[in-house]
C-alpha cells in the first residue's frame, strides 16, 4: 500500500471548492431486530441472537418491528423531513458473506422520510456558523453480520486466509440518512461535516432511539466527498469514505480527501470513483473497491413485506410528542437559568441535562440540580462505570432530599449518606432516612452534653475562643459532629457553644 | 438458424458474475441461444398498453402489517451453526474474502 | 386389510381411527408397506421418516386410549413436499445444493399439520426449487406417473400428486406457483387446491416466487381436500403477507356442493388452440353436468391472460433469482471449490454452479436481467403491469360468474424426457394455472375423466375470487358427486394397478 500524496489542506481549499454529502447509519437500540425477534444486545456471544430469519435460512420470512417504523418516523419528523404516506420496502441485490440473503432488505426511491433539513452551529475559527444541512432522505434497512478476517501476513483483509462470521448483528434496525451535497462550506468543510455528525447524534439521543456510540458502531458516518475549480463548475468525481467512527475522524477525513484528491488533482490526474476505507490510527484513506462498473443492485419491491402507509394522525402524534430540537432546547434553557456557555456544556458533557430538566421540572432549583447531578451523583456513576440515569436515583429524588436540607432536617453530610442508601436500594429517601436514623438533632440537650464533653477534652479551646480566636470553635463543633455522627445541624452547635461561653460570635 | 442472437455471450457472462454462477464455456454458447429464445417470448409484456396502469407488487393489497418489538431467543448457537459447511468455535467459517469493500 | 386402509379417504381414515376401528399406528404401517412396495417404480418419495411417523401414530393412539378428542385428521397418514421445512428432516428442494440439509425448525404448515396429529411419512419429490412441471428438474431423478410409469406425474408438486394417485399417502401437501398444485392433480387424477395467496402460511415454505407461491392440501378427493386445507390455514404473523380474515367455511362447502344457481363462467381465452382434443372433449362433458346439476353457464372473456405466461415468465425469475441467492454455500447446504486457496466470491459461484441445475440457472439469469437496470422497467415493470390487468380481467369476470372454470392443463401426461430441453413447450403447460397466481386467487383442480385418446386423466380447474375458497369445494364436490354417480366410483380407482 502506497501512501497518496496530500497537499495542505490550505492550498487545496484556495484552488478548489469541496462538495460533500453525509451518510448516516443509526443502528435503532430495538428490543428486537428488524425483522425478526432476536434480541440486539451488545457483545453478546457470537451467533447466540440469530434465527431463521436474520441467518437467511431456507423458507424463513421477515416480519417488520413496529417499534422501528416509529423510530425512523420519529427521526424524519425530528429532521424536519416529510412522512411518506405510502412506501415499501426493496432488496438490494449483492452477494456478500456477511448478508445472510445475499439481498439487503431496505429502501429504493420510496424512503419512508424524505425532504427535511438540519440547522447546525458551526462552531469556527471566526465563530459560530449557522449552516442548514438538507437531508434528501431517511431510510429503513438492516445490518450486516461481522467478519473477522483471520491469518494472512499483514492481518489486513487482503491477506486473510478465511473469515469467521457472526450474525448477532445481521438485522439490527437501521436507518440511513443521507443529506443533499452540501455545497458552499469552504474552508470550513470539516468543522461542518463535524458539526453535523455531532447535532444529527444528539438529536438521536434526545429522541432516544439509538445508543448513538460511534465508537461501538451504533452511529456511523460515509463521507462523500467531491472536489471541482469553483461553485459554477459540475459535480466532481467522488470517493465515498466508509465508516468514519468518531466526530474528529469525520474531521479528519474530510480534511485529508481533500488534501489527497486536490493533490491527484494538481497532478493532472483523476479522482477515481470508488469506496475508501479510514484509518483512524494513521489518519489516512486507503482504495477500497472501485465503483466503476458498479454493482447493479437490482432493486426490486421485497414481495414478502407490505407496504407502510403510516395513519396521518399517528404521524401528528409523534409529531406534538417529539422533544424539543436539543439545540433550541439548550438555548432557551441557557437564557432561563442564567447559564454561562461554560455551565451549558459542562451539563450537556455529563450527559444530565434531561435529569436537570426533570429535577427542575419536579420542584427543584435548577443551581441545586446541578450541582447534585453534574457533581456528587456523576462523580458516584463514574466510580461505578455506570451511566448516571441508571444509578436508581430519580430526579424525584433529589427534590426530596433537597427539601429535607432546606427543612434542616438533613445537612449535606447526611444527604450525601442518604443518596447512598438510595443507590444501595434501600427505598426512597425518607426511607433511607428513617432505616438509617440519620435526621438531624434538633434537640438541644444531647448537643450541650456533647459540648460539654468536647470542651472538658479540650480544654485549651476556652481561651483561645476567649482571646479572640472564634476560629478555634471548629475543633468543639467537629468534635461534636463526630459524637453524634454527622446528625447535627453544625450551625446550631456553633450557636449553642457560643451561647454557652457567653461571646457574641463575629459575623 | 436465421437469427441474431439479441443477447450476447458477454452479456450472460456478465449474467452469471452478477448471479454468482460459475458456467461452463459451453454452458455460456447454450445459455445465450435460450436465454434469447425466453426472452423473445416474454418480451410480448410490451405489447400491452400499460402506460397508466399501477404495477402490482403484491396481490393481495394490505398494509402496516408490523410485529410488536418483543425479543425473543429462538436458535442456540449450536442450532444456528448445525448446519454450517464449516465453523470455528461459534463462528461461521467462510472462504478468504478478497474484494472487501 | 392393510391393503384396504391405503385405499381409504382421509375423512374415513379418521373416522375409522377415532371409532376404534382400526389404529393409528395400523394405518401408518399399511402406507409404509405400500411405499416400500411401489415407490421403487414410482419414485415419489426423497425421504421416508418411518420412526417419526411411527411415533406420532403412537402418540395418537395413545391419545385416543386416553379418551382425549381427536381432531378429524387425528392419525391420517400424509406425504410433505420437500419445499417445507421440518426440524430435523432432510429438506432437498430437489435439489443438490441442499443435499443432507436438516433444517433446524419447522415450517408453519409442519406446525399445524403436528397440531392436528397428521402423520407426515415423509418428503416427496419436486422439481428442483419447484421450477418445472414434470419433477424431471428434480436432482434425485423424476417421479413417475403411476397412471403410465413412462409418464411425468407433472410439476412441480410431482412427488406429491404421485404419492396420492399411488395410494401411498391420502393426503399430500403441495405448493402452487404456477400451477405445481394443480397440473400435477390433473395429470394423475387427483384432486389439487391452490388457495388464497395468504391463505395458508409460507412461513417455512422455501420460496420460489414469494408474490405467487401458495401451499395448498393434495388429496384423492374434494372432502379430504377441505379437511386439510382447514387443518393448514389461517393467520401466521410469521408471514406478513398471511391473511387475517377467519379461514372460509371449506369443510361445510364441500360436504354442500350444490350448484344450483351458481353462475359459472367459462374463460374464452383458456380453450381452443393447443388444447389436447381429448382435454376439450372431457371439459366440455363437465360443463354439460354442470348444466345439469342447475348451474348457469356463462362465458366470459379475460383478454389479458393472452399475456400472463409471458408476464409470469418475467415475474418468477426476478422473484427466484433473488430468493435463491442465499443459497452459496456460506451457511447451510453444499459448498464447492473451498481449497484453501480460493476467495469467497469463486467459492460462492462454483458452489452455485455445481449445486443448482440447468433448469434453476437459467431461471436465476433470466430474473438476473430482468431486474438489471436499464431493463427493469420494459420486463419486470411492465409484467407488474400486466399483473395488474390480469387482475382487473377477473374482477370483471367475477361480476359475471361466481366462478370460472377451464381445462387445468392443455394435454395430459407427457412421457418423461418429451419436453426436457425445450423450456418453451415445458412452460406452456401452466398457460391456464398462471393467471390465478398473478392475481392471488384461489382454484381447484379435479379428475373429469380420461381422455379418449390416450387413457390418461384430465382435469377441470375452478376458479375463484381472493377470499372466496369455499365456492371451490362447493362447485367441486357437487361434480365430483355427480361424476362419481356416474362411474360408481372415483376416477383414481381405475388406475392401473402398480
Amino acid at each position: 500500500m502506497t501512501a497518496d500524496a496530500v497537499i495542505p489542506f490550505d492550498d487545496a481549499i484556495a484552488a478548489f471548492d469541496p462538495v460533500m454529502g453525509l451518510e448516516v447509519h443509526v443502528e435503532l437500540s430495538t428490543a428486537s431486530k428488524m425483522f425478526c425477534s432476536c434480541p440486539t444486545e451488545f457483545g453478546a456471544e457470537p451467533n447466540s441472537q440469530v434465527c431463521p430469519v436474520c441467518l437467511g435460512l431456507p423458507g424463513a420470512l421477515p416480519a417488520v418491528n413496529a417499534a422501528a417504523i416509529e423510530a425512523a418516523i420519529r427521526i424524519g419528523l425530528a429532521l424536519n423531513c416529510s412522512v411518506a404516506e405510502w412506501c415499501r420496502f426493496a432488496r438490494k441485490n449483492y452477494f456478500y458473506p456477511d448478508m445472510p440473503k445475499n439481498f439487503q432488505t431496505s429502501q429504493y426511491d420510496e424512503p419512508i422520510c424524505f425532504d427535511g433539513y438540519l440547522d447546525v452551529d458551526v462552531p469556527t475559527a471566526d465563530g459560530i456558523k449557522k449552516v442548514r444541512i438538507e437531508i434528501e432522505r431517511a431510510h429503513m434497512e438492516e445490518d450486516t453480520g461481522k467478519a473477522l478476517h483471520v491469518g494472512g501476513s499483514t492481518g489486513r483483509i487482503h491477506g486473510a486466509d478465511f473469515s469467521l462470521v457472526d450474525y448477532n448483528r445481521a438485522g439490527i434496525p437501521l436507518i440511513e440518512i443521507v443529506t443533499r451535497p452540501i455545497e458552499g462550506a469552504e474552508q470550513f468543510a470539516p468543522e461542518v461535516a463535524r458539526a453535523y455528525v455531532a447535532a444529527l447524534r444528539e438529536i438521536l439521543r434526545s429522541l432516544d432511539v439509538s445508543d448513538v456510540r460511534m465508537e461501538q458502531g451504533s452511529l456511523r458516518c460515509d463521507v462523500n466527498l467531491s472536489l471541482r475549480r469553483t461553485p459554477a463548475d459540475p459535480l466532481g468525481t467522488r470517493s465515498e469514505t466508509k465508516n468514519v467512527n468518531s466526530l474528529r475522524s469525520v474531521e479528519r477525513a474530510v480534511r485529508y480527501e481533500i488534501g489527497r484528491q486536490a493533490a491527484l488533482l494538481q497532478a493532472g490526474g483523476k479522482v477515481v470513483q470508488e469506496t475508501r476505507h479510514w484509518h483512524e490510527d494513521t489518519g489516512v484513506t486507503t482504495s477500497g473497491r472501485s465503483k466503476e462498473g458498479a454493482e447493479d443492485y437490482r432493486y426490486f419491491p421485497e414481495p414478502d413485506l407490505l407496504p407502510i402507509a403510516p395513519d396521518p394522525a399517528w404521524v401528528e402524534e409523534l409529531r406534538a410528542t417529539l422533544p424539543e430540537n436539543p439545540a433550541v432546547r439548550r438555548a432557551r434553557l441557557a437564557t432561563e437559568w442564567g447559564l454561562t456557555d461554560f455551565e451549558m456544556d459542562s451539563l450537556i458533557n455529563a450527559g444530565a441535562l434531561d435529569l436537570v430538566i426533570a429535577t427542575v421540572a419536579a420542584g427543584g432549583d435548577q443551581a441545586r440540580a446541578r450541582k447534585w447531578w453534574t457533581g456528587e451523583l456523576t462523580r458516584i456513576a463514574n466510580d461505578r462505570g455506570v451511566d448516571v440515569h441508571d444509578l436508581g436515583v430519580t430526579p424525584e429524588h433529589v427534590v426530596r432530599i433537597e427539601t429535607l436540607i432546606s427543612e434542616g432536617a438533613l445537612n449535606d453530610k447526611l444527604a450525601r449518606q442518604v443518596i447512598e442508601g438510595v443507590i444501595a436500594g434501600e427505598g426512597d429517601p425518607d426511607a433511607v432516612v428513617a432505616s438509617r436514623g440519620l435526621a438531624v438533632v434538633s434537640d438541644d440537650g444531647p448537643l450541650l452534653a456533647a459540648i460539654d464533653e468536647a470542651l472538658a477534652a479540650n480544654p485549651d479551646v476556652i481561651e483561645k475562643i476567649m482571646g479572640g480566636k472564634q476560629q478555634a470553635a471548629g475543633v468543639i463543633v467537629g468534635a461534636v459532629m463526630k459524637a453524634t455522627r454527622g446528625q447535627a445541624d453544625a450551625a446550631r452547635v456553633r450557636a449553642l457553644l457560643f451561647d454557652k461561653l457567653g461571646v457574641v460570635e463575629e459575623a | 438458424m436465421g437469427f441474431m442472437p439479441t443477447i450476447s455471450r458477454d452479456e450472460v457472462a456478465h449474467l452469471a458474475r452478477l448471479a454468482r454462477l460459475d458456467l461452463r464455456e459451453d454452458e455460456l454458447d447454450h445459455y445465450a441461444e435460450q436465454l434469447d429464445i425466453i426472452l423473445a417470448s416474454v418480451a410480448r409484456v410490451a405489447e400491452v398498453a400499460a402506460a397508466d396502469v399501477p404495477a402490482t407488487s403484491h396481490p393481495i393489497p394490505l398494509t402496516n402489517v408490523m410485529r410488536a418489538d418483543v425479543a425473543r431467543v429462538w436458535l442456540t448457537a449450536e442450532e444456528a451453526l448445525s448446519g454450517a459447511p464449516a465453523s470455528d468455535g461459534r463462528r461461521f467459517r467462510v472462504p478468504r474474502i478478497l474484494d472487501e469493500e | 386389510m392393510q391393503q384396504h386402509l391405503t385405499r381409504l379417504s382421509a375423512a374415513d381414515i379418521a373416522a375409522a381411527i377415532s371409532d376404534g376401528d382400526v389404529s393409528a399406528t395400523e394405518v401408518t404401517r399399511a402406507h409404509l408397506d405400500r411405499i416400500a412396495e411401489v415407490d421403487e417404480r414410482v419414485h415419489a418419495f426423497l425421504h421416508i421418516d418411518d420412526e417419526g411417523a411411527l411415533a406420532t401414530a403412537a402418540a395418537v393412539d395413545a391419545k385416543r386410549k386416553a379418551g382425549e378428542p381427536l381432531g378429524p385428521l387425528a392419525g391420517v397418514p400424509l406425504a410433505l413436499k420437500d419445499v417445507m421445512t421440518m426440524r430435523g428432516i432432510p429438506t432437498t428442494c430437489g435439489s443438490r445444493i441442499l443435499e443432507g440439509w436438516r433444517p433446524p425448525y419447522d415450517s408453519t404448515v409442519v406446525e399445524r399439520l403436528r397440531a392436528a396429529d397428521v402423520v407426515i411419512l415423509g418428503k416427496t419429490n419436486m422439481d428442483e426449487f419447484a421450477m418445472g412441471s414434470s419433477t424431471e428438474h428434480s436432482a434425485y431423478g423424476p417421479s413417475h406417473n403411476p397412471w403410465d410409469l413412462d409418464r411425468i406425474p407433472g410439476g412441480s408438486g410431482g412427488g406429491s400428486a404421485a404419492a396420492i394417485a399411488a395410494f401411498e399417502a391420502p393426503l399430500a401437501i403441495g405448493t402452487d406457483t404456477g400451477g405445481s398444485i394443480r397440473q400435477p392433480a390433473a395429470v394423475t387424477g387427483t384432486v389439487g387446491v391452490k388457495p388464497t395467496y395468504g391463505g395458508v402460511s409460507r412461513f417455512g415454505l422455501v420460496a420460489l416466487a414469494s408474490s405467487l407461491d401458495q401451499a395448498g392440501p393434495c388429496a384423492r378427493t374434494v372432502e379430504d381436500a377441505a379437511l386439510l386445507h382447514a387443518a393448514i390455514a389461517g393467520h401466521d404473523p410469521r408471514d406478513s403477507t398471511s391473511l387475517t380474515d377467519p379461514v372460509p367455511a371449506v369443510v361445510e362447502a364441500a360436504r354442500r356442493g350444490d350448484v344450483r344457481g351458481l353462475r359459472v363462467g367459462l374463460v374464452k381465452e383458456l380453450s381452443g388452440e393447443g388444447y389436447q382434443a381429448g382435454v376439450t372433449q372431457r371439459f366440455n362433458e363437465a360443463v354439460d353436468i354442470l348444466t345439469e346439476l342447475g348451474a348457469e353457464v356463462v362465458e366470459v372473456s379475460c383478454p389479458h391472460f393472452d399475456y400472463a405466461l409471458a408476464a409470469y415468465y418475467l415475474i418468477l425469475p426476478a422473484e427466484a433469482s433473488s430468493n435463491l441467492a442465499r443459497f452459496d454455500g456460506m451457511r447451510f447446504g453444499l459448498r464447492a471449490g473451498d481449497t484453501g486457496e480460493l476467495g469467497v466470491e469463486e467459492v460462492m459461484s462454483l458452489t452455485r454452479e455445481a449445486g443448482f441445475g440447468a433448469e434453476v440457472k437459467r431461471r436465476i439469469m433470466i430474473g438476473t436481467y430482468a431486474l438489471s437496470s436499464g431493463y427493469y422497467d420494459a420486463y419486470y415493470g411492465q409484467a407488474q403491469k400486466v399483473r395488474t390487468l390480469i387482475q382487473r380481467d377477473f374482477a370483471a369476470a367475477f361480476e359475471q360468474a361466481d366462478v370460472l372454470i377451464s381445462p387445468t392443463a392443455p394435454t395430459t401426461a407427457f412421457r418423461i424426457g418429451e419436453k426436457v430441453d425445450d423450456p418453451i413447450a415445458m412452460y406452456l403447460n401452466d398457460v391456464a394455472t398462471i393467471p390465478v397466481n398473478l392475481a392471488g386467487n384461489c382454484a381447484m383442480s379435479l379428475p373429469i375423466g380420461l381422455a379418449p385418446e390416450d387413457g390418461l386423466p384430465v382435469g377441470l380447474q375452478i376458479m375463484a375470487p381472493a377470499r372466496a375458497d369455499e365456492r371451490l369445494y362447493n362447485a367441486g364436490a357437487a361434480l365430483e358427486a355427480a361424476l362419481r354417480d356416474r362411474w360408481g366410483h372415483l376416477l383414481i380407482e381405475e388406475a392401473p394397478a402398480l
